[in-house]
């Protein structure tokens, strides 16, 4: 009796497994998960993209409500992509702020970028070498925080917005810290 | 002639793409450079989930070598740069993960596998073994005996 429950084991092991990739296959391999999740945003104080003699610091930014920070770049095609869905969600949600933080970029192409297509941002930081990208534990761009207005950052999202994922994880995310 | 080019441009700019994955980094000491290939090669590049920071071409990954160049420099351990990571990338960032509660099934699932097997393994073997003793009486035993024998 003892030898059959023990002969059970691997098929209930195989039985697990399965399950195991099955449960793996549905999964997105690219959702790593974020330490900054539920973290302060991190201190920074970076220069201005429109005019680089102004500082712009974290503390300016938070307490006024929520933020959408949002890592772009010229060079980043998928950047190109969503610009124009950031530019109409920022005209549409007039009670988020949307701040740019323009990554290890060429400061003329990206004013240019910015004056040619619209600006969804109240602000753009400038990061040229990429420093508070390591701060925010960034991949690539684009990547989206959102920030709630005691400075937490409550979500990250890696890659392109559009309507349907805007619709499906930000304003779940918004309306819950709101 | 034109494949001859076309082989030349092909194999320049094999040449030229090895090239630029290759960083120069100044280190006031061996153990310092040692020390930098060793964390490079234990901590995961965040782009590029499958491999580590020195077998990584992704811009973050080259981002992060700098920096752990960078604070190599600045005289802080491999703790305090592992520390710095962590807080910006998690547990992911490292190929080494701390041993938590979290992570106890990552660390000692295989070695409860391999109990487990070895425990089957064992009861299956001692089983058939029972099976095999022979049950003959000592009659029975004389006369295999001699038929074994005889076949001599």
């Amino acid at each position: 009796m003892n030898k059959r429950v023990l002969l059970l084991i691997p098929g209930v092991f195989f039985i697990l497994m399965i399950g195991l990739l099955l449960f793996g296959l549905g999964r997105d391999p690219n959702m790593v998960p974020s330490a900054l999740v539920n973290r302060p945003l991190p201190e920074f104080s970076l220069p201005d993209l429109v005019n680089t003699d102004v500082v712009i610091a974290s503390q300016d930014l938070t307490g006024g409500g929520v933020l959408i920070i949002n890592f772009w770049a010229t060079w980043c095609p998928p950047c190109h992509i969503e610009h124009p869905y950031l530019v109409e969600i920022s005209e549409r949600e007039q009670d988020l702020t949307f701040i740019g933080v323009n990554y290890k970029d060429d400061l003329e192409d990206a004013r240019l970028f910015l004056e040619e297509k619209g600006t969804p941002f109240e602000k753009v930081i400038v990061d040229l070498d990429g420093s508070l990208g390591i701060d925010f534990g960034l991949a690539g761009a684009p990547e989206t925080f959102i920030v709630d207005s005691f400075g937490m950052i409550r979500y990250r999202h890696v890659g392109v917005i559009n309507h349907q994922i805007w619709q499906e994880t930000f304003e779940p995310v918004i309306s819950r810290i709101k | 002639m034109r494949n001859f080019s076309l082989f030349c441009l092909l194999f320049f700019s094999c040449v030229f793409s090895v090239n630029a994955a290759i960083e120069v980094y100044q280190f006031d000491d061996e153990s310092q450079e040692e020390r930098f290939n060793t964390l490079i090669d234990q901590l995961r590049c965040p782009m590029c989930l499958n491999s580590n920071l020195s077998g990584s071409d992704a811009p973050i990954a080259a981002d992060l070598r700098a920096e752990i160049h960078k604070q190599i420099l600045d005289g802080r351990s491999n703790v305090q740069i592992i520390d710095f990571l962590t807080q910006r990338y998690g547990d992911f960032i490292n190929y080494r993960p701390p041993l938590n509660p979290g992570t106890y099934l990552l660390w000692f699932g295989p070695l409860i596998l391999l109990l487990t097997g070895l425990v089957i393994v064992w009861r299956i073997g001692r089983s058939s073994q029972k099976l095999s003793v022979s049950k003959l009486t000592t009659e029975e035993q004389e006369k295999l005996d001699n038929i074994l024998a005889d076949k001599k």
